[in-house]
Parts: C-alpha cells; sequence; structure tokens
C-alpha cells in the first residue's frame, strides 16, 4: 500500500516518531528505530556537562533518520528560538518539535507562547512540528503561523495514560486542514491504533517504548498497530448502530 | 584567560585564543556539539576565526535523549 505521509517536503513511509529518552541503555535505540520502522526520531538539546561522562547519543542514531530536535527546557518562545536556532546549527536539519512549558506538574504545553514561537521558527524556514494542548482555535492559529503538523497531546508526558483528550483530537482532524500528530500519554498499542482509526497522520512515542519490560517487542507491537489502524482508516470503518443488524438472512429457515 | 563556560569559571590561560583552540580540547571530543559566544551561534567553519578574549560567555550544548 502506497500511503505516504509528507510533512515539510519530507516523504515517510512510517508513521510512528519515536523519542530517545528513558531507555535503560542507549544501545536498544538503534534496534527499536529497526524494529519500529520508525524514520523520524526526537532528541533533546543540553549544556554539555563539564565534569564529563555523558554518552553521545548520537553515535546511537543513524544517519537516515531525520532528526526532530525538541525544545523542552523552553519556557517562553524567545528560549523555543533560542533552542531551535542553536539545533539547526549542528547541521543535522531544519525541523524542530515546538515544546514550551510552564506547568512543572503535568508539564502541559503553554499554546500561546508556542503559537508564537511557530511564527518566528516558520519564517525562517525551519520545518515547525507544535507540541501543544488540543485546542481548535490554537490548531489554526499554528497552522496559519507556518506549522508543519501540529501535535496535541493524547494525555500528560509520560504517562502512558492513553487517549484522554480524543474528543478534542478528532475536532482538530476534522477542522484543521494539517497532519495531526498525536504526541505524548499513548501508552498502549490499541490507543495508538484508536488515534490512526479517527485519522491522525501519525503518532509519537517515547515512553511506551522505553520503559517497556521489552522495549524491542513494544516497538513491534506499536508498529504494527500504527500499520492496522491507518488501514483502518483508509478502508473507512462501518457504520455504529443501536440495535442488532443481522449479518445473516432472516429468511428461509428450516423447518 | 577567564571563560566562563556553560555557567562555570574556567582559566584556559595562553592556549586557547580562537574557538577552534577551545573546542580542539579533549573534554569537547567525539560530541556533535554548537557553541553560543556571548549570545551568539558561532558556526563550524567560523570556529578558526573567532577569537576569544576575557570574560567570555560561552555555551557549548549537544543532543541528549529526549522524546
Amino acid at each position: 500500500m502506497h500511503d505516504p505521509l509528507v510533512i515539510g517536503g519530507t516523504t515517510l513511509s512510517s508513521r510512528l516518531f519515536i523519542g530517545t529518552g528513558k531507555y535503560s541503555r542507549n544501545t536498544l535505540i538503534p534496534e527499536v528505530i529497526n524494529r519500529s520502522g520508525s524514520q523520524v526520531i526526537t532528541v533533546a538539546l543540553r549544556r554539555v556537562d563539564l565534569t564529563g561522562g555523558e554518552e553521545n547519543i548520537m553515535k546511537h542514531i543513524p544517519s537516515h533518520m531525520t532528526l526532530l530536535p525538541n525544545t523542552s527546557g523552553a519556557r517562553t518562545a524567545e528560549e523555543a528560538v533560542r533552542i531551535a536556532r542553536l539545533a539547526r546549527a549542528a547541521g543535522l536539519g531544519n525541523w524542530v518539535k515546538i515544546e514550551v512549558i510552564n506547568d512543572q506538574k503535568y508539564l502541559l504545553p503553554d499554546n500561546l507562547e508556542t503559537i508564537r514561537a511557530t511564527e518566528i521558527l516558520a519564517a525562517e524556514g525551519f520545518v515547525v512540528l507544535p507540541y501543544m494542548s488540543p485546542d481548535l482555535s490554537a490548531a489554526i492559529r499554528l497552522r496559519d503561523a507556518g506549522a508543519a503538523a501540529v501535535m496535541p497531546l493524547g494525555a500528560p508526558i509520560g504517562t502512558n495514560r492513553g487517549l484522554r483528550t480524543k474528543e478534542l483530537i478528532r475536532i482538530l482532524i476534522e477542522e484543521v486542514n494539517l497532519p495531526i500528530i498525536v504526541d505524548a500519554g499513548i501508552g498502549r498499542p490499541s490507543e495508538a491504533a484508536e488515534a490512526m482509526e479517527m485519522g491522525a497522520a501519525a503518532v509519537l512515542l517515547n515512553t511506551a517504548i522505553a520503559t517497556a519490560r521489552d522495549p524491542l517487542g513494544m516497538a513491534e507491537a506499536f508498529r504494527d498497530a500504527i500499520s492496522a489502524g491507518r488501514k483502518a482508516y483508509l478502508a473507512g470503518l462501518g457504520p455504529v448502530e443501536e440495535v442488532a443488524a443481522a449479518s445473516s438472512p432472516l429468511t428461509g429457515f428450516l423447518s | 584567560m577567564n571563560l566562563l563556560i556553560n555557567g562555570t569559571a574556567k582559566d584556559y590561560s595562553d592556549s586557547c585564543r580562537t574557538v577552534s583552540d577551545l573546542m580542539n580540547r579533549p573534554e569537547w571530543s567525539g560530541r556533535l556539539i554548537i557553541v553560543e559566544l556571548n549570545g551568539e551561534i558561532v558556526s563550524r567553519e567560523n570556529y578558526e576565526i573567532t577569537p576569544l578574549a576575557d570574560g567570555d560567555r560561552i555555551e557549548v550544548v549537544h543532543f541528549v535523549g529526549g522524546g
């Protein structure tokens, strides 16, 4: 089935984006990439620790992957812009996941600052993928500001609580003419499949795979679930009825 | 020469005249790093021609795991 996802001029055959945080050992990352089929991978930017001892995450990421640096740590649009520019200066592409957060308990994004950062970075030629709370007005403003997709949360980051914002995401899919990528909160393959059945363009996962007992098996389970959900969306789900509707003919019984 | 690197004061004496000299030090080797000097990003091709001065503020960042 030829069903590519095109974002910022890049054609993707996989609709599963993955993160690189929380793995028990980073050597799992190349194999997770392999088993998940993912082509887009997120990383964060931090100060180098002068005392040394940190591992270089980049050595675990194959060069064919599209790198999606995030702006985690940013509390304002200005900080997000600064982090995005630093990431681009590394020479690994111009994609950026805008993440502006002021709420330390639930890590919910600040949509207003996110819109401001998106305006600035899209004008500078970045492929901007903003992480956002699923609010229709904000999503439309992000689209108008030049976002390449919008990434509403399913549940707070790292909770594995699933598609708690389902109804609002459904509205974004219906009303915003941009790829909608469910980012954060998805814990189970069935939840990823549900997001895809609804018409989400892709799903971004980290914790669900990284904290599974067997991350490689879970990577494969998500790959299959996202593929199945997408196929179901394209095939068109049958109507939901209130009362039974016989699948077999109701006449011609044996007497 | 006193430099403020990632918020820590460092004295690299006379051996660090340019950003290139600083980045060639062993503690930065083998990493994909990005340098900001007094708030401005220094692109890799300009490391050699960007001089350092006493009191410069330098941020050295790199990629880490994240989602």
